[in-house]
């Protein structure tokens, strides 16, 4: 496998880019968790797929487009769509989540309208759906490279603001700090990080990716950095078997990695049981 | 304007949708005291501390905060508050006490500081102060509601504020461990200088504590020391309140067991 790498790029450019999204995925997970705003990343994820199904119909329909990576299409599609899902969320104040059903059938309405238009891009297709080992440029490694260094040093400075808003948002907002602009800014990280993470899990596998370590990071975790700690660790260990193992079998690595997390999960769960009744 | 006042309500009415809530209401806390704002569910306390912490916008009226207007009052780390939804927070949360607490510093570190070896110094204080200090390490969650009520008061007092302001802190603290957290809430008055305004439905059991009292239902019925109102009888009481709640019944108990 190590020579592997060594030897072909595109792998290098899988496997940086997956250890890159292990890290940055899990960490806004653990925010996006606690807040009980997971849904809104699934919600996010099938925005990013329509601007992904635009960028690759403009692409090879007019040759004058055909430089445009979908993947910035799919960032500007998944920012857009962020800013919609904060303003339902105040139009409809009593009923939050109802932001999320318009914004997720929305994002696959006119990404299935943009497919049908185009059809011919199905491989394409299916590697942004489910992620691929294959697929990922020297450019979409660099493109994701620059999204975890804002993604970090943002949760780096704004730490403190982004726990208390987590944790209780009333008071962040009687304690006088901008929690609207700092809510604001989180959002479009997160959805920076979706439009990042789908080259290799897809889109359709992104907020897995950002909930199930933080899901069993939660059974063990005293305290909120280690719970960041240990989905960070979760999320790596679940990229890094699932792409060695969706090369060698020859599978797309969204299901692996996905897979790779839920028994990640369940053998937390049990431990924590065992250790219990021990 | 009285120089000395912390908070000062000056004619103010408030409504969400119709009718009004508050209805011209004047209320002073002085400095150094410990206020027992009463009154009937609905009868709009948690509605007037929101429009003194600024969560709702001050329509009709004024409010100063420390002698300045609250539109341009820009020092929140000179307040502390305890909401009355404290204990419905979210229990799961993996947020340790020393974190919780640490978060009560947020506004007066400003943005991109992080804690300094000062500032840990007074999370420690802070907790030892609602003596919590055996459960620094704690999941938030592992605590009993009157525990987490400790913790929240020590997240509010971490800043160390002039003034703290509490929304029936003792909602799911059983009468036993009462009596100690109003016992810890008379010390932050007393021995640490803290004003306290504490919206209470348990004024009878800390008569000997507050020393102002203000009869709250829509009208601001009565404001004065707590000397003023034990002058009260029974039914000048049930005409301010609204309806006849035994508002002294454990007032009248220690009298009579006094006697
Ligand atoms: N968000 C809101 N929208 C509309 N009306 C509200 C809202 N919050 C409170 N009210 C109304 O305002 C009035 C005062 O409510 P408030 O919460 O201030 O009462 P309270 O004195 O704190 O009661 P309690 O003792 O039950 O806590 C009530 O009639 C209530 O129905
Ligand atoms: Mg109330």
């Amino acid at each position: 496998m190590i020579e592997a790498i060594g030897q072909y790029e595109f792998l290098q450019n899988a496997f940086l880019t997956g250890m890159i999204i292990g890290v940055i995925a899990p960490l806004l997970g653990a925010f996006i968790v606690v807040r009980r705003l997971s849904l809104i990343a699934d919600a996010l994820s099938h925005v990013t797929l329509a601007g992904i199904a635009a960028g690759l119909y403009f692409g090879q329909t007019f040759t004058f487009l055909a430089w445009l990576n979908p993947m910035y299409s799919g960032m500007v599609f998944s920012v857009i769509g962020s800013l919609f899902i904060e303003r339902l969320r105040t139009v409809y104040k009593h009923y939050q989540e109802l932001a999320i059903p318009i914004i997720l059938s929305g994002g696959i309405g006119i990404g299935v309208i943009f497919i049908s238009l185009a059809d011919g891009f199905n491989t394409d297709l299916f590697s942004y759906l489910f992620g691929s080992v294959s697929a990922v440029s020297r450019e979409d490694l660099w493109l994701i490279c620059i999204v975890s260094v804002v993604v970090m040093a943002t949760v780096y400075l704004l730490y403190k603001e982004l726990f208390l808003l987590s944790f209780d948002e009333e008071h962040a907002k009687a304690s006088g700090i901008p929690a609207k602009s700092i809510h604001f800014i989180f959002i479009i990280l997160v959805a920076l990080v979706i439009a990042a993470s789908m080259r290799i899990v897809g889109v359709l596998l992104v907020s897995a990716l950002m909930t199930l370590p933080v899901a069993a990071s939660m059974r063990m975790a005293k305290g909120f950095k280690q719970t960041i700690a240990y989905s960070v660790l979760f999320g790596e260990i679940a990229v890094i078997t699932g792409l060695i193992s969706a090369f060698y079998l020859d599978l797309a690595p969204g299901g692996t990695i996905v897979v790779a997390s839920i028994l990640i999960l369940l053998l937390v769960i049990a431990a924590k049981k065992f250790v219990k009744a021990g | 304007m009285n120089p000395s006042s912390v908070i000062e309500i000056k004619n103010v009415s408030y409504r969400y949708d119709r009718d009004n809530v508050l209805e011209n209401i004047q209320l002073s806390v002085p400095k150094g005291a410990f206020l027992g704002l009463v009154g009937p569910n609905g009868s709009g306390k948690s509605t007037l501390l929101k429009l003194i912490l600024g969560l709702l916008k001050v329509k009709e009226g004024e409010i100063l905060l420390f002698g300045t207007p609250q539109k341009n009052f820009k020092n929140w780390d000179r307040i502390g508050f305890v909401s009355q939804k404290a204990n419905s927070f979210n229990t799961g949360f993996p947020a340790t006490v020393y974190e919780v607490v640490a978060s009560g510093l947020t506004k007066k570190l400003g943005l991109f500081r992080l804690p300094g070896s000062k500032e840990k110094q007074a999370i420690k204080a802070a907790v030892a102060a609602v003596g919590m200090e055996q459960f620094l390490t704690r999941n938030i969650g592992e605590l009993s509601g009157g525990q987490q009520q400790r913790v929240f008061i020590a997240r509010a007092i971490v800043s160390k504020p002039d003034i703290l302001i509490l929304d029936e802190p003792t909602v799911g603290v059983d009468s036993k461990n009462v009596e100690s957290f109003y016992e810890m809430l008379s010390y932050l008055n007393k021995k640490m200088g803290i004003t306290l305004l504490l919206v209470t439905h348990d004024i009878g059991i800390i008569s000997d504590k507050v020393t102002h009292v203000a009869c709250l239902n829509k009208y601001l019925h009565f404001h004065g020391s707590m000397k003023q109102f034990e002058t009260l009888n029974e039914d000048d009481l049930s005409a301010l309140y609204g309806h006849g709640i035994h508002l002294l019944d454990h007032h009248h108990d220690h009298q009579e067991a006094d006697i």
